[in-house]
């Protein structure tokens, strides 16, 4: 394992992570909140200290890359990133326990949106937009956002590619376009102009700047930190509308948009995760409606709040306009599943993603037509391409990997004597990146009742529904640490 | 510029280093999932899975914005079928197909028009002509022609007993009494570009320039004894060995090639009347004394085991063959065979590379590129011809006094087909033919580029 090379890394993401606290210290500078100016400045003087450190240890690396070093190198990044971010909270004593402001920046960086906060309209604008901003750069990734505008040369040049794999979502990920530079700016590029559209959306409909950045970096990042204790639920029903639209856009694997962008509309509409993703979402939203029907005055309130939870859930942002606990049973089963398949590949979301639910199905179907046909041969087609029975077999592993540690983190959190509703809808929530579960954490609770023990765990799952499992849980295996 | 290659092979992954290198956008086809995964673990780029020939997989590889095709897999039908589908989908398409089967070859050339050939490249082609290039010139380990053959960059090996071993690079003119100068040395494998001080040494292999009348003059003043080759042996029946014995027909040497497949045999009697074919197996020693290996004037090893090959070509300077070339198809292997007595290496790969190489600079051919590019000692030095536009910066003045960076010499000056060797005191003007040499870490595509600041 080349670690100066990795460590070479992340001195540039710090200086990123130093410059994006800058604009947050200038909402603290309006409102002349001088403990959350001075909260800022501690945390600059200590990331500059550290890059320092990386920078001196990590001069001289050798060249040397691969898909080890790109699975550390993201699962690591992340861990510093979270570390180094959640000090504004802890230096301004906003959330006074370090783990609680871990929890939250954590929850930030990987787009959960679990709150530990109880009442967040206490909290300073400053460090508000700090957290919202996380999402925001969470959403695409933070390393892909290095590979755009630092150019990461060597001589294996071809690295790039392991940390793109590593942090962009999805069981097959690849460049659009030849150089990894030029594929990292368009993600950007496209996730910025949407996230624009959508801010200025949300202004029309009377937001103030502040709160449309805010919510704006929520619904792109498809994070859910919100700047109000009751999230989205009493702002007018065209924000909630805005908001329910842009959290199924960025839910969306942004290859589609750049296929529309470049002209092959055709291509794009052709994507069968994209058919998934739409027919999940026309159905849950149409028995849902039914469903709650008779909780609401009109049907365009239940339609309204309907889509929102649905879109909320399934692009694994986390807001929500109306209390969902208090749904019926078949309306909040629905919602629960939808967690657990989450939003496409390559998107902004979390969550187990479309594209492996629908390959899950095909070679599900293909076992059984197996038994009734022992000597046939059939190979499963994705978007009209086989796909290689390696990346079914990795699947198998994914789904084995993230079943245990649904399971694992479910046993260990137990501990705490919560109800069983509240800690599975707590593993699931933080493991698929979407937020508020059911029960004690349910949309209008928080995860502050949990133990530091728990809250460890659940930050685990974040991290690692985040970065697909595999960069946090090579972490953990003796192998990468070892010289071997 | 985009970029398609088709084929991940041997030429297809060594040209994606070079062209991703460059700074072009690449996009490489190949059928096997794996091959791609390893290359793209390397080099920036995309890749596709698919069969380069399918309309499908061209238009997923954007043929319709690609600016070059470059069609090299291991099947010709292939390789043709890809350029005229994407030359369908794309008039303006440039496209350079490899073609090996002799069969195919006058076709090629004839229905270029048809197929939207711009360029064929025949690897055993290639080799087979730079082989009897070699044959005709011998006493060097490789020639490169610039400026239209009137300058040219030779190498060759330094002997213990050789005139100039141990000599300082100062003292090297005087030493031969020829007008030269020594661009670059390849010692232990590794190419050095040398200052006045450096010391040659035994086993260095040096790179010259010289003008071409000066050519006869360095390897007598260098005490290299050249007959003229009449006999040539060539072990391994292959195609290069088909080209070749074509060649150096023409040429009026005497060839005999040892093929151990009865069949190709067969094939290689029918084809080349007035060559002596022999069958039997080339690897055995007795075997090639018993066909007198120490009266020929050269062997080529052309087998196609890079083994097998080096294994020949030591028995043969071991018989004191005076002439030995011996083919590799992994250059790579070539660092531990400096300290090897092999001869000349010849390296397929790197010929065809060079050839598209040079294709793809001269596609750039906007004010102040290269003429064309030679990669010399395995691609580690690379030799450009430029022609002095009114833009080039430092005309009319003295060498000496210009800033170029580290790592890049001027070697010659063409000047109205009249080549001179770059001293202190040499000037180029506007139209003259210059040649740089650099190493290959930093590629020059514009004449400027050379200089500093």
């Amino acid at each position: 394992m080349n670690f100066t090379k990795i460590i070479q890394v992340f001195v540039p993401l710090l200086g990123i992570e130093l410059i994006f606290m800058i604009p947050a210290m200038i909402w603290a500078m309006i409102d002349h909140d001088v403990h959350v100016q001075i909260a800022f400045i501690k945390t600059m003087i200590v990331i500059a200290v550290v890059g320092i450190l990386f920078w001196l240890v990590s001069r001289d690396a050798e060249d040397g890359f691969y898909a080890r070093e790109g699975l550390v190198t993201t699962g690591m990044a992340w861990i510093i990133m979270s570390i180094l971010g959640c000090l504004p909270f802890y230096f301004s004593h906003e959330i006074p326990s370090f783990i609680d402001a871990l929890f939250e920046t954590v929850s930030g960086f990987t787009t959960t949106g679990s709150s530990i906060l109880v009442n967040v309209e206490e909290m300073s604008r400053g460090l508000l937009y700090w957290r919202s901003f996380t999402h925001w750069l969470g959403g695409m990734g933070v390393l892909v956002f290095l590979l755009a505008i630092v150019p990461l040369s060597g001589k294996n040049e071809g690295f790039t590619l392991h940390i793109l794999r590593a942090e962009s979502p999805g069981p097959s990920v690849g460049k659009l376009v030849p150089r990894m530079r030029q594929t990292a700016i368009i993600l950007y590029v496209l996730y910025f102009v949407l996230t624009v559209i959508d801010i200025i959306l949300l202004m029309v409909g009377g937001m103030s700047l502040f709160e449309a950045l805010c919510t704006g970096f929520g619904t792109a990042g498809t994070g859910g930190f919100g700047v109000k204790s009751d999230s989205l639920a009493s702002y007018s029903p065209f924000i909630q509308n805005v908001t329910t639209v842009f959290m199924f856009l960025f839910g969306v694997n942004f290859s589609c948009y750049y296929l529309i962008f470049i002209n092959r509309i055709k291509d794009a509409l052709k994507d069968e995760e994209l058919h998934a993703y739409l027919g999940i979402i026309f159905v849950s939203i149409l028995v849902i409606t039914l469903n709650i029907r008779p909780l609401y005055q009109t049907t365009e309130e239940s339609l309204r709040h309907a889509a929102f939870q649905v879109g909320t859930v399934m692009s694994t942002t986390g807001y929500a306009t109306t209390d969902f606990d208090l749904w019926p049973g078949l309306s909040k089963g629905i919602l629960m599943i939808l967690m657990l398949g989450g939003a496409c590949a390559g998107s902004t979301g979390g969550g187990f993603k479309i594209a492996r639910v629908v390959l899950l199905l095909k070679s599900l179907r293909r076992n059984i037509h197996e038994n009734l046909h022992p000597s046939e041969i059939k190979k499963i087609r994705m978007n009209g391409h086989i796909v290689d029975e390696k990346v079914l077999a990795n699947l198998n592993g994914y789904l084995a990997a993230y079943v245990g540690i649904m399971v694992i983190s479910f046993l260990l959190i137990s501990i705490d004597g919560f109800s069983i509703e509240t800690n599975v809808s707590a593993v699931i929530a933080t493991l698929n990146n979407i937020g508020p579960g059911f029960a004690e954490v349910g949309a209008t609770c928080n995860y502050s009742m949990y133990s530091a023990f728990s809250k460890c765990v659940l930050i685990f799952n974040m991290l690692a529904g985040r970065l697909e499992l595999f960069p946090m849980i090579i972490l953990f295996a003796r192998t990468t640490w070892t010289r071997k | 510029m985009k970029i398609i290659i088709a084929g991940g092979g041997k030429v297809g992954t060594e040209l994606t280093k070079k062209l991703s290198r460059e700074g072009h956008e690449i996009t490489l086809i190949d059928l096997d999932a794996e091959v791609l995964e390893n290359i793209m673990e390397h080099y920036d780029i995309i890749s596709i899975q698919g069969n380069a020939a399918s309309l499908d997989t061209l238009e997923e590889a954007n043929v319709q914005e690609a600016e070059l095709l470059i069609a090299a897999t291991d099947r010709d039908e292939e390789n043709m079928l890809a350029c005229l589908t994407g030359h369908a989908v794309n008039p303006n398409l440039h496209t350079i197909a490899r073609i090996r089967d002799p069969e195919y070859k006058s076709q090629a050339i004839r229905l270029r028009d048809i197929f939207g050939l711009n360029l064929v490249i025949n690897p055993e082609k290639d080799a087979a002509v730079e082989i009897s290039r070699l044959l005709r010139f011998p006493g060097f380990l490789n020639i490169e022609t610039f400026a239209k053959g009137s300058a040219e960059i030779v190498s060759f090996k330094i002997t213990a007993d050789s005139p100039i071993n141990n000599v300082e690079l100062k003292d090297f003119p005087q030493k031969i009494q020829t007008q030269v100068l020594v661009c670059a040395v390849k010692r232990d494998g590794k190419c050095i570009m040398p200052d006045g001080l450096f010391k040659l040494k035994e086993n260095d292999v040096i790179y010259v320039t010289a003008s071409s009348e000066n050519l006869s003059a360095l390897l007598k003043n260098l005490g290299i004894i050249t007959k003229k080759t009449k006999y040539v042996l060539i072990a391994g029946g292959s195609r290069i060995s088909y080209y070749l014995a074509l060649e150096l027909e023409q040429s009026g040497i005497q060839v005999s090639i040892i093929e151990q497949d009865p069949e190709k045999c067969e094939a290689l009697a029918s084809d080349l009347p007035e060559v002596t074919i022999i069958e039997g197996d080339a690897s055995s020693q007795d075997f090639l004394d018993r066909e007198g290996i120490e009266k020929y004037d050269a062997l080529v090893s052309l087998t196609g085991l890079d083994e097998l090959n080096i294994v020949m070509s030591l028995y043969a300077k071991a018989r004191n063959v005076p002439m030995v070339i011996t083919k590799l198809s992994h250059a790579e292997n070539n660092r531990i065979l400096d300290s090897l007595q092999v001869g000349s290496v010849i390296s397929p790969k790197e010929l065809s590379c060079n050839g598209i190489l040079r294709y793809v600079r001269a596609m750039q051919n906007k004010e102040g590129a290269a003429l064309s590019v030679h990669l010399i000692g395995e691609g580690q030095i690379e030799a450009i011809e430029f022609e002095i536009s009114e833009n080039d910066r430092y005309i009319d003045t003295t060498l000496k006094d210009i800033p170029t960076k580290k790592n890049v010499l001027i070697v010659s000056i063409t000047s109205r087909g009249k080549s001179e060797i770059a001293t202190g005191n040499s000037k180029y003007h506007t139209g003259d033919i210059v040649v740089v040499v650099t190493n290959a870490d930093n590629p020059i595509r514009d004449f400027n580029e050379i200089f500093e600041g």
